[in-house]
């Protein structure tokens, strides 16, 4: 454990000394700004129009028409940004020659890819922490329920969580970093739209598409549905990056 | 402290290690001398358990580097051939890792930062980043991340390549000071690093062992034979038998494009190997003597020119 955490602290400070933590977030909460502010400026303009027909007033839901699609948003943005995050995890300490140093002592395989892990968790909990802020500022608006949005958030970090531990697999693959950004970027896009091909087939393949699918399984968070089988498909997601870095990792000691 | 079996190790086809097999004893430092591409830097990281051998068997202190490298890790301490730092860390802050890394108890974490960066002399250097410092303090750094967990073992790849001759004399100094605490073995190119630095050497070319023994055992050998290389203008296998006869003559074999023949050190045969060839009209095309010394042998061997 104390070993997982040194690695982390490491990996947190590299990323907070180094302008990487701060563009990229920076870059995350000014597009999620924008989103949010969109969203409330098209709610309030809907609210005045309904506001003149009070049978309709009832339906207006901050809940569904603001942070249902600014969930959506966010977990684009993720998806774009996170690979620039967790490129560097391995491919820069193979290019520098400190897998070196971190292979040869006595700390396992599992034990640094946990600490890189859970350092690049931290720096997604930071960003969405901060879009929490703005998130606050609806009350100033309206009455949103509590409960769907803290689902929401559970359901961003996990689909966060998952695009790191597929970008730290691809980053356990290459010493090049950009390489290593471009393979995560390309198979996130892939699994998102995945669901696209899947009204074009029938049968078993079209549920297999659909179940793989990012999309599904964030939908029903989004609405504050939160379902046991969701849960396991993002863990088992992390579950597999993590794993196969791992296998890289122990496979290259035997070139 | 460190025994190395018949250690094989294959890059797909390309065999660096090749049968290899040495011993270091306890406290003593030893040097891994040979020319580039010889397969040193594939040894140490085998032993160090960064890659895994093909065939053989590796032990330190008594414990497997293959079943047990975790034991091994703990006693070992590496500096690799490229030193592994963080440009963006503090030399003192990197080193707090490492000793975090290395399994050193909280406790006493910070009294093992301490006697490191004395015992490298970081002093002037401890709160500038890694990436600021000049080269001779950066492989001081990785002597230094290398010793501080007081390991009983330390392998270092090449420590003073790169370095210019005042640094080196200081980074040799340092490291004689470590022995009789920590066995050493030390990779090098160049043969008088060596002969200042280690009780014992161990020559490989191309994955292969060419000599191995203690400095004095090395020059006691060297200097237990003497004798000639000569060429002939025909050679041919059935003269080296004729060789053989002449009295005083202890070994005769075929080399390159001539023979070498060896008598005990203190005779002297070369008058009666002449008289032979002139006697039967060989065509004596050259003779020189064979008389080495280490620096004789690792020329040998650099140059390809091995006996076998
Ligand atoms: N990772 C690797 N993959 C393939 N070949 C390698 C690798 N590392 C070293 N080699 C080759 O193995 C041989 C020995 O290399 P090395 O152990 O680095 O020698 P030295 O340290 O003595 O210069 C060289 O021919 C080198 O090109
Ligand atoms: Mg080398």
């Amino acid at each position: 454990m104390s070993n997982i955490w040194a690695v982390c602290k490491k990996e947190i400070k590299t990323y907070f000394t180094s302008p990487i933590a701060y563009v990229t977030i920076t870059v995350f909460l000014v597009l999620a700004g924008f989103f949010f502010q969109n969203l409330i400026l098209w709610f309030n303009q809907y609210s005045m129009q309904m506001a003149q027909n009070p049978s309709y007033l009832q339906q207006i839901n901050i809940n569904q028409m603001v942070f249902s699609p600014l969930f959506h948003n966010i977990s684009l943005i993720l998806l774009f940004i996170i690979p620039f995050l967790t490129m560097r995890l391995f491919s820069e300490e193979m290019k520098r020659k400190t897998d070196e140093l971190l292979y040869t002592s006595p700390i396992s395989v599992k034990q640094i890819i946990l600490g890189k892990y859970f350092a690049s968790l931290f720096v997604l909990l930071v960003m969405l922490l901060l879009t929490g802020i703005l998130s606050m500022l609806t009350f100033v608006y309206g009455n949103p329920e509590v409960k769907p949005i803290l689902i929401g958030y559970l359901g961003l970090f996990l689909m966060g969580a998952t695009f790191m531990a597929i970008g730290t697999f691809y980053s356990s693959l290459t010493e090049n970093q950009v390489v290593s950004a471009a393979l995560a970027l390309g198979t996130l896009l892939l699994l998102f739209v995945l669901n696209w091909a899947s009204q074009f087939i029938q049968g078993i393949w079209k549920d297999v598409l659909n179940y793989v699918s990012f999309s599904q399984h964030f939908d029903n968070m989004t609405k504050g549905i939160l379902d046991t089988a969701d849960l396991v498909y993002y863990i088992s997601f992390i579950f597999l990056g993590l794993f196969l870095a791992h296998s890289v990792i122990l496979s290259r000691r035997w070139r | 402290m460190i025994e190395v079996e018949h250690l094989f190790k294959k890059y797909g086809d390309l065999l660096a290690v090749h049968d290899l097999s040495f011993s270091v004893k306890k406290g003593q430092i030893w040097g891994l001398l040979g020319p580039n591409a010889a397969g040193k830097t594939t040894t140490m990281r085998i032993l160090t358990g960064y890659l895994s051998a093909t065939d053989g068997k590796a032990t330190v202190a008594g414990y497997d580097v293959f079943e047990q490298p975790n034991k091994v890790k703990r006693i070992m301490g590496y500096l690799p051939e490229n030193v592994p730092l963080y440009p963006e860390m503090t030399v003192q802050s990197f080193l707090h890792f490492v000793a975090e890394i290395k399994q050193i108890p909280a406790s006493t974490r910070k009294e093992a930062v301490e006697k490191s960066i004395s015992l490298s002399t970081l002093e002037p250097v401890r709160g500038r980043l890694i990436k600021n410092i000049s080269r001779g303090f950066k492989q001081r750094v990785g002597i230094a991340q290398a010793l501080i967990h007081d390991p009983q073992v330390l392998i270092l790849d090449e420590p003073t390549i790169g370095l210019d001759p005042a640094q080196i004399i200081e980074i040799r100094q340092l490291i004689k000071n470590l022995k009789g605490d920590h066995t050493i073995i030390l990779s090098t190119h160049i043969l008088a690093e060596v002969t200042q630095t280690c009780d014992g050497v161990v020559i490989i070319n191309e994955g292969k062992l060419m000599a191995a023994g203690s400095l004095e055992e090395l020059t006691a050998s060297l200097q237990e034979k003497d004798g000639v290389f000569i060429r002939l203008r025909e050679g041919g296998k059935e003269k080296v038998e004729h060789f053989q006869n002449i009295p005083g003559v202890d070994k005769v074999s075929i080399r390159d494009d001539g023979f070498s023949i060896e008598w005990t050190k203190g005779k002297d045969s070369r008058d009666d190997i002449t008289r032979y060839i002139v006697e039967r009209n060989w065509g004596l095309l050259e003779m020189r003597s064979l008389a080495m010394d280490i620096e004789e042998l690792y020329l040998r061997v650099i140059t390809g020119e091995t006996e076998q």
